[in-house]
């Protein structure tokens, strides 16, 4: 996720690999991607809400995809980031690519309950169902599952450092499967909407109702940024507890 | 020759020792004394490879032992404080198997002779789980007379529960290993002299840290 | 390192068979969730008829899960597990020797039983030797699959459930092209798609799991 960040300027990324190089660093960076969030995500609700023009099948009920879809990429996408620090951590053993996935975690699952969430929403009007056991929504579910056992091991190994690489080992194991599962429910079950955003097609929607989804995306995929910045600063504190780094900065701070 | 350089070991929050260097040149015993929780065992996993140590490297003739796995494994015996016996399976059979993944296939006349020079002539065909505390251990340190090709043999607490015939018999294997240019690690609580050609005494509670 | 691997089979088989009353509650687990299905449903034969498959799949899934737990666990509490880490031979190599072991102890015979099942649900006789194809190529998966996350939860409290959470979801394919299969073949479609896929898995499942159940088991042995 913060990868790009680290990388721009051809910064020596090991450098800030340390979390005590990192921790001032995420620091300073949490407020400029939250306030960037907060301006793309208003942005892409006017569009979404008052730029977009009505569906003429689905109505106005059609507007919840500006969220839905979304956190249903980010869903994904999350999950991703998250082997590729996993495999960092495991390949060149740095602590803090653990700590980023971990820290990663917890927003993968929101952003998956989100799209679950919105899509029974819009599945009401719309289908006239909850829940209908369609592909996307049935791999979703199985996603959500992925992301719930890697918190369950987490939480259910006491040391760090175990629960660290058993996670990474768990995500790498989860990455390949994904694909897996997601061709297969889309064998077993192949009468589903197609996917109406693709970059090889031509988009078949409005150019304003794409702004605002990619606009959305754009809030979505920097909010996630912000979030895993400060739970990385969580993890960091609560691991360190003994280092001296801490007691410094602390002082340095006051 | 075995070599630890600059090894930090933690468990958990924990730090059990840092900067600790040792060499172990063929007919040196190692003897790793301290007190409980000190690190004993772990150090002595960690030289096996089991444990990865938080800072520093373990080498073997020079290679870092990380890289070399079953080409270093394929020179040690490990006897950890359990002693890897399965209750359902019979003193031959444990002992058979043991072998074979240090890679060595020994016929069941030599197990027969292994056990008995242990004290375990005609219970050779009991299951592990009639026998008595001391004589599974014995069973288990039955593959070291089976194993006397493979040079670095590292022993955790070898001599808790034998009796003094078997303390005296394992004092003699050890002896003949290191004489035979072996290497030897062990930790121990008992004071059991062992005539080893050098001998170099760790103790984690003092120096080294 | 044949004899070696040879030595381990040899040794997981011994054991299975000296503790065989564990074998015989796996398979009676399987029987008896598999029976439990028509008390829920009613015994209406068409609908029995169509949902068999999935039934016995889901049972299967369940019951390799309930063994798995066995696989690494005493061998971890014991110390045999060390003695296999610090091995003449690749631990991945011995990983397919284990693996191999436990199917044919937990695997296998769901296999063989899978036809006398299929009969129970009145399953169309052209259907069973599909069901039990689809079970010889699919158990193999659900052994590897689950030994992942067996090595990642060995020791931990809670671990059966956990290994539950973290391995059912990875069992979907399986199901999907297992249960799939022996559906295609009753709609006249023909089962050759969906267990060639299964068959691509399980080269593909053979191929990476090993290496991430030998890097699992080095985690949780440290």
């Amino acid at each position: 996720m913060n990868q790009p960040v680290l990388l721009a300027g051809g910064i020596n990324v090991f450098k800030y690999a340390a979390p005590q190089t990192f921790y001032p660093l995420a620091g300073k960076m949490i407020p400029w991607f939250g306030w960037i969030a907060a301006a793309f995500c208003a942005a892409g609700l006017y569009v979404g809400f008052f730029v977009a023009p009505t569906d003429h099948q689905q109505g106005e009920s059609y507007r919840i995809i500006f969220i839905h879809v979304p956190a249903a990429w980010m869903s994904m996408f999350i999950y991703v980031v998250m082997a590729f620090w996993a495999g960092v951590g495991l390949i060149f053993n740095t602590r803090l690519s653990h700590m980023m996935v971990s820290a990663l975690v917890p927003t993968g699952a929101m952003f998956t309950f989100v799209a679950l969430w919105t899509g029974a929403l819009w599945g009401k009007p719309t289908w006239g169902t909850w829940w209908a056991w369609d592909a996307r929504m049935t791999s979703e579910l199985i996603l959500l599952f992925l992301y719930f056992g890697f918190m369950a091991l987490q939480a259910g190994i006491d040391d760090a450092r175990r629960a660290d690489r058993a996670g990474a080992v768990l995500a790498l194991v989860g990455v390949v499967n994904i694909p897996i599962i997601y061709f297969s429910v889309k064998w077993w079950n192949t009468l589903h909407q197609g996917a109406s955003v693709s970059l090889t097609s031509a988009p078949t929607m409005a150019t304003t109702m794409l702004t605002g989804m990619l606009l959305m995306a754009l809030a979505a995929w920097m909010y996630t940024i912000a979030a895993a910045l400060h739970r990385v600063r969580s993890i960091i504190l609560e691991r360190e507890h003994g280092a001296t780094w801490i007691n410094e900065y602390a002082e340095t701070k006051a | 020759m075995l070599e630890a350089h600059d090894i930090e070991i933690t468990r958990g929050d924990r730090r059990l020792f840092g900067n600790l260097s040792l060499a172990l040149q063929p007919g040196t015993l190692l003897l790793v004394t301290g007190s409980n929780g000190s690190g004993k065992t772990s150090l002595l996993r960690a030289l096996c490879g089991l444990l990865v140590p938080s800072a520093g490297a373990i080498r073997w003739h020079g290679e870092n032992i990380r890289n070399l796995r079953e080409e270093y494994w394929r020179h040690l015996v490990y006897i950890g404080h359990t002693n890897a016996l399965k209750d359902e399976l019979t003193a031959t059979e444990n002992l058979g198997v043991l072998c074979a993944l240090s890679g060595v296939h020994p016929s069941a006349e030599q197990q027969r002779q292994a056990l008995a020079r242990f004290g375990l002539a005609g219970r050779e065909r009991l299951p592990a789980k009639a026998l008595s505390q001391g004589q599974r251990r014995r069973t288990a340190l039955a593959r070291l007379s089976l194993c006397s090709t493979l040079p670095l043999w590292i022993l955790d607490e070898p001599f808790a529960a034998l009796d003094s015939a078997a303390v005296s018999h394992m004092q003699a294997v050890v002896g003949r290993h290191l004489a035979d240019g072996g290497m030897v690690v062990i930790t121990t609580h008992q004071e059991v002299p062992i005539p080893a050609p050098t001998m170099t005494e760790l103790n984690l509670d003092q120096g080294y840290r | 390192m044949v004899a070696l691997l040879r030595a381990v089979i040899r040794r997981d088989l011994l054991l299975a068979w000296r503790r065989r009353a564990d074998i015989a509650t796996v398979v009676l687990f399987f029987v008896i969730v598999v029976s439990l299905f028509p008390l829920g449903v009613g015994p209406e034969p068409n609908l029995l008829r169509t949902i068999a498959p999935g039934i016995i799949w889901v049972a299967a899934l369940l019951a390799c899960m309930l063994s798995l737990q066995q696989m690494f666990a005493s061998d971890h509490s014991d110390g045999a597990l060390d003695q296999m880490l610090l091995a003449a031979a690749p631990l991945g190599m011995i990983v397919i020797a284990r693996a191999f072991a436990h199917w044919l102890i937990s695997g296998l015979p769901l296999v063989i039983l899978s036809p006398v099942l299929a009969i129970q649900f009145d399953l169309a006789p052209e259907l069973s030797p599909v069901l039990t194809l689809s079970l010889l190529l699919g158990t193999p998966i659900l052994t590897l699959t689950g030994a992942i996350g067996a090595a990642l939860t060995l020791g931990l409290r809670g671990g059966g459930m956990l290994l539950a959470l973290l391995v059912l979801p990875l069992y979907v394919p399986v199901l999907i092209l297992g249960a799939g299969a022996v559906d295609a073949a009753s709609a006249g479609l023909g089962a050759d798609a969906h267990l060639l896929l299964l068959a691509a898995q399980l080269v593909v499942t053979a191929t990476f799991a090993p290496w991430a159940i030998a890097a699992a088991l080095r985690i949780s042995a440290e």
